[in-house]
């Protein structure tokens, strides 16, 4: 074919370039969504709960990923920084994904457990009274709100429908105890989310304020569980790289 | 250098064009501005106030998002309408339609700024606009894909100039890249969470991204370069041969190449691999596009010394070739474990998006300026001190992110004596202040040049009134003689 008789014909030029263009993702992205490899079997990894999820859209609502990364990779140095590098399974049930592009900070990865509440909230509000040389702005005004949570369930139900499995029948809720236990699936149970909720702010007191129940409740409670749900001692490094 | 008779603006719609080379230059002022705000509040934290809009993490979207689809979209959407016309000698079908892709997208653009300010973000780089709003966006694009394609039909001779290709691929991509990454399950009007999970959302995510650069940022410029960079210098395209080979491999090539974003990361390593490769081959139909327009001055490379415009838009093309020449040496493994999540990546952005993007965008616009207003530009002085001051700030601001990201890189990998690691992470955040103080001065720089050439754009459209106004009077005279 002359290309002549491609641009003289918008049609056979438009269908054309569609074609050449579809070719690329066609072929990197399916497959990712069929190859079991993909996603490492590994034990642990849980959906995250109520607070969790509101702490996590508190972490993207203040654009957190623009200078945190939340993904190691398999250096000696990020190791011995942060820790074990990330598997394709820990961010299973992220949506969106926030492995981040950028370490204007530290990873995040695994920051869940390094440091207590107490130092979280204090470099929260006010970063550079633990770090001085700390460029990140303060976040006062996570403390002095107030968590709306009342949409809660919504938002689970959201993530349900992208796949996420919050449990909203009897049945989904047995599949979750067999898959996960009870601990877990109660926690994944649409229908108690608020009692889930309030429960996991009043026994664990992330912000330090037993009264009320903060933004910072949240964001800590979700950076506090960052990366520690995988107990890396029970596998030896040969099965992971059979994923990669 | 002004068209001699009036013919042209009445048979063409060039209301439509001014209006987004207005909205461009408004959106570049403000853009560029909020990115210099952004630069200086990491090198002094305290600019960010403790005011939740004002914090980087919300203001990057900001700058990002009105560089890119304010000052870049309303750039594309000015030249393509003018080179559509122009190229097809037909006037541009359906003029409603085109005034609502200007009054969608610049609503659009303005709105999606102001929601991130509140808080309110899909959480994806680039993407960050929720999902009534990239519903909204898909409605405008739509509508633009119907202007153009009908006014390509209805072109007067049999063939579609190369300047077309590039904007038709880049109008099909974009809404192809767009519907796909913006797929997300609402909560409500302001929240919603993106339907894939994880590592398929990362690369969704980076498809999309790396050819919002390829298609937005890349092969949409290459189209503005086709029309401006031959009329300018009063030569026809070097190689036609060669822009039919470079055209269809990018386009083919681009696609592939999103996975250099995610190396060594939870991605598995084919993709990265496959990826890698493509964007090495990727180095071929970028410097195909370089060579062809840098070429097309051969034989006149004289109005680089008396051509302002053409200073633009060749070192704009030279920008280009660097910086298409820096990513695929930042694609390969071994140089991106290093490069990644440093500011050498945001370096390397810059250097396409000031000096291939803004750069070609501003020669355009001074010589689409004079032909919307049937006058001659206010100041030819101001447009070199545009020129100097805009490369100044470019030069400024790479330089002191190579240093800033290769040097973070290097100080994180280091290991003393006993094996430890040698510094710790805030120790590469002291280090990195002075390049950031450097980088700010870059795009203070940058921005200086744009306010200039606002300036300028000003002047002569006041002029063209003035010229307008003693014409009409002087008419209303003779006939009132007569």
């Amino acid at each position: 074919m002359r290309h002549e008789q491609i641009e003289t014909n918008s049609g056979l030029m438009l269908l054309l370039i569609l074609l050449v263009i579809s070719i690329g993702g066609l072929v990197e992205i399916v497959p990712l969504f069929y190859i079991n490899e993909t996603v490492e079997k590994v034990d642990g990894i849980r959906p995250y709960t109520p607070l969790e999820i509101r702490g996590r859209d508190i972490y993207i609502r203040e654009g957190c990923y623009l200078c945190h990364s939340q993904q190691i990779r398999p250096f000696r140095d990020e190791w011995l920084r942060y820790g074990h590098y990330s598997l394709a399974a820990e961010s299973q049930y992220d949506h969106p994904f926030q492995w981040g592009s950028k370490r204007t900070g530290p990873d995040l990865a695994r920051v869940g457990g390094k440091y207590s509440n107490q130092w979280h909230v204090q470099h929260l509000v006010t970063p550079r009274s633990v770090v001085p040389q700390s460029i990140m702005p303060n976040y006062p005004w996570l403390l002095n709100t107030d968590l709306d949570y009342s949409d809660v369930a919504d938002r689970m139900r959201a993530l349900r429908a992208t796949g996420v499995p919050y449990s909203v029948t009897q049945q989904e809720y047995d599949a979750n105890v067999k898959k996960f236990g009870k601990t877990v699936a109660d926690q994944l149970d649409i229908t108690q989310a608020t009692d889930n909720l309030l429960k996991q702010a009043r026994d664990q007191d992330f912000d330090g304020i037993p009264s009320r129940i903060t933004e910072m409740e949240a964001l800590v409670a979700y950076l506090q569980m960052l990366g520690t749900l995988v107990d890396f001692t029970k596998y030896d490094e040969g099965y992971f790289t059979t994923f990669r | 250098m002004a068209q001699s008779s009036a013919l042209p603006a009445e048979q063409y719609n060039y209301d439509i064009v001014r209006k987004f080379t207005i909205a461009a230059m408004v959106w570049a002022v403000i853009g560029m501005s909020v990115g210099v705000y952004i630069a200086c509040e990491l090198a002094w934290p305290f600019l960010n106030f403790d005011i939740p809009a004002l914090t980087f993490g919300r203001l990057r979207p900001v700058h990002t998002t009105l560089v890119i689809f304010g000052f870049g979209g309303s750039a594309l959407f000015a030249t393509s309408y003018y080179i559509v016309q122009r190229t097809s000698q037909a006037r541009l079908a359906f003029p409603w339609v085109a005034e609502f892709t200007f009054w969608g997208w610049t609503g659009g653009v303005a709105l999606g700024a102001i929601t991130y300010m509140l808080g309110l973000s899909q959480g994806k780089e680039y993407a960050e606009f929720e999902w009534p709003l990239d519903i909204a966006i898909t409605l405008v694009w739509v509508c633009y894909f119907a202007v153009y394609v009908e006014t390509l039909r209805r072109r007067s001779q049999p063939h579609i100039y190369v300047a077309n290709w590039f904007f038709l691929a880049f109008i099909v991509a974009v809404a192809l890249l767009h519907i796909f990454n913006n797929l997300a399950a609402p909560v409500s009007l302001t929240k919603s969470y993106s339907l894939f999970p994880g590592v398929q959302d990362a690369m969704v995510q980076w498809w999309y991204g790396h050819n919002a650069v390829g298609f937005f940022l890349t092969a949409a410029f290459l189209g503005m370069m086709y029309y401006f960079v031959p009329k300018q210098a009063g030569r026809p395209v070097y190689s036609y041969r060669l822009s039919i080979i470079h055209f269809w491999a990018l386009i083919f090539l681009y696609m592939w190449a999103g996975g250099h974003h995610l190396h060594w990361t939870s991605l598995p390593d084919w993709v990265s691999t496959l990826a890698a490769t493509f964007s090495i081959l990727l180095l071929m139909p970028s410097w195909g596009g370089m060579i062809n327009g840098i070429m097309t001055l051969s034989g006149a490379w004289d109005k680089l010394r008396s051509d302002p415009i053409m200073l633009f838009l060749i070192t704009s093309l030279s920008f280009y070739g660097m910086s298409t020449f820096e990513g695929p040496l930042m694609s390969l493994k071994s140089v991106n474990a290093l490069s990644h999540y440093t500011d050498w990546t945001i370096g390397h952005v810059h250097s396409g998006a000031l000096g291939w993007v803004a750069l070609i965008s501003f020669g355009s616009f001074y010589h689409l300026m004079p032909r919307l207003y049937d006058t001659r530009m206010y100041s030819q002085t101001l447009i070199y001190v545009h020129f100097w001051l805009a490369t100044i700030g470019i030069v400024l601001y790479i330089t002191s992110l190579w240093v800033a990201g290769i040097g973070q890189g290097l100080m994180l990998r280091s290991f003393d004596d006993y094996g430890n690691l040698a510094y710790t992470f805030i120790e590469t955040v002291e280090f990195m202040h002075t390049p950031y103080i450097w980088r700010a001065l870059g795009g203070a720089f940058f921005v200086s040049g744009t306010l200039v050439m606002v300036y300028n754009m000003v002047m002569t459209v006041r002029a063209a009134r003035h010229e307008q106004a003693a014409i009409e009077a002087k008419l209303a005279a003779k006939l009132a003689k007569a």
